[in-house]
């Protein structure tokens, strides 16, 4: 069985993983970080979006080892301590969820999608949020969220 | 149900790849994965090695070569729409990449990966035979007028591995896609470029044979480089995909339309 290295939310992981095995069933079933949801497990729906080395990327639809020496962030490394991430209280604020299953995508895909716009307008984020499917409809809010917390972000980067 | 089970081989260089290729018998090459590990879960592909290219050194990146635009094969869709260099020279393909998928697949599908698979709604396809590219392997270079082959296919050989596409910076190109609104696919995408070779024009998620050049319309442009020159041209219905997004007609249609629109754009 191939051994991988992650550091998965800042902790290195050794890991005995089946060459078949997906990014999002290592981070679930192995590391249990179940916030990463799997939706479509056809890599349409984004609910398993995750960072690798700082980029979203669909996590059922990269294989484990192909993820070997990466840096990975899920929606269970954002926040910091007890203090949500600036784009995790936008949703909180907004109310950017309805059922929440796809939440955890959504949020990783709008930090990503903020950190290379940091300046984005709403075109811009409907446009950046293609791969992310909420069955709810709840994407009004969802919109409102990325684009208050973009600008959270700026201002947090702001204030180091 | 998961993905079938198959050895795993990381090779470093080119030749060790072709080697492991060869040894497995039933192998692919994963670049980016983005469409083979969809089509793995379907279990319409079920092979016994899988070989990844991502441990391969010097297979991705840009880079400016006289008058070409060079991108290996594993330089990812995210990566030629960000580039300053691609912008610079040849908008169209910035703009291209750019409407490919949504920015997870942009981060991981890769440029050499779309090539090989040639899905004839795929974007790359429009943009190397519109621009006259050439598709460099590890064996050889080949020619974008030779190296489509149909449906998925392609005239690369067993085990053949893409290195590096060459476009020739054109004097000016466009894109005009009409996405497929849920799966981002081209329905329609055209693809027009203007360069001291001549005027190609060339459609993909059109054909029934995958991407093709109009050469009626590459006439009329190279005469008179206008709208106005393309107007009465159109293809013809029966080559076109049908199905349940769209009839062999509104494609056709959407073939004249995008291609009047990039034109209309270079004026």
């Amino acid at each position: 069985m191939p051994q991988i290295t992650l550091t998965v939310n800042g902790t290195p992981q050794k890991l005995d993983v089946p060459a078949n095995a997906l990014l999002v069933d290592v981070l679930r079933d192995t590391l249990s970080l179940t916030g990463t949801h799997i939706g479509c497990d056809t890599s349409q729906c984004g609910a398993c979006t995750v960072h690798i080395d700082g980029r979203s990327a669909k996590s059922c639809t990269v294989l484990a080892v192909q993820a070997d020496g990466a840096q990975i962030t899920t929606i269970e490394g954002l926040q910091s301590g007890a203090t949500l991430h600036p784009m995790q209280e936008a949703f909180r604020n907004h109310h950017g969820l309805q059922c929440g299953f796809c939440t955890p995508g959504m949020i990783m895909a709008a930090v990503a999608l903020v950190a290379d716009k940091p300046d984005i307008d709403e075109a811009g984020v409907r446009h950046g949020l293609e791969g992310n499917l909420c069955r709810c409809t709840g994407y009004q809010n969802i919109v409102a969220a990325v684009l208050d917390g973009a600008r959270a972000m700026q201002t947090s980067k702001a204030g180091g | 149900m998961g993905i079938q089970a198959f050895d795993y081989v990381r090779p470093t260089d080119l030749a060790e790849a072709r080697k492991a290729y060869e040894a497995a018998g039933d192998a692919r090459y994963i670049a980016g994965g983005q469409t083979l590990l969809p089509v793995m879960k379907q279990r319409l592909a079920q092979p016994a090695a899988v070989i990844d290219l991502g441990g391969i050194a010097g297979l991705s990146g840009i880079r400016v070569e006289g008058n070409a635009l060079i991108a290996g094969a594993m330089t990812r869709h995210a990566d030629v729409a960000a580039s300053a260099d691609v912008r610079r020279l040849i908008p169209a393909l910035t703009h291209l990449a750019g409407l490919i998928g949504d920015p997870q697949v942009r981060n991981r599908g890769t440029m050499g990966g779309s090539l090989a698979n040639n899905d004839p709604s795929a974007d790359y396809p429009a943009a190397v035979l519109g621009l006259g590219a050439t598709v460099l392997t590890d064996s050889r270079s080949i020619a974008a007028d030779d190296f489509f082959d149909g449906l998925f296919a392609t005239t690369l050989e067993e085990g053949e591995i893409i290195r590096a596409i060459s476009f020739p910076v054109p004097e000016r190109a466009a894109y005009e896609k009409f996405p497929h609104p849920a799966s981002r696919f081209a329905l329609v995408g055209v693809m027009v470029s203007k360069s001291p070779q001549g005027v190609r024009v060339a459609a993909t998620g059109a054909g029934q044979a995958g991407v093709f050049r109009v050469s009626e319309m590459e006439a009329a442009l190279a005469k008179d480089f206008s709208a106005k020159a393309i107007e009465g041209i159109s293809v013809s219905a029966d080559d076109m995909i049908a199905d349940m997004h769209a009839p062999g007609a509104y494609r056709a249609q959407l073939v004249s339309v995008l291609a009047r629109r990039a034109v209309a754009a270079l004026q």
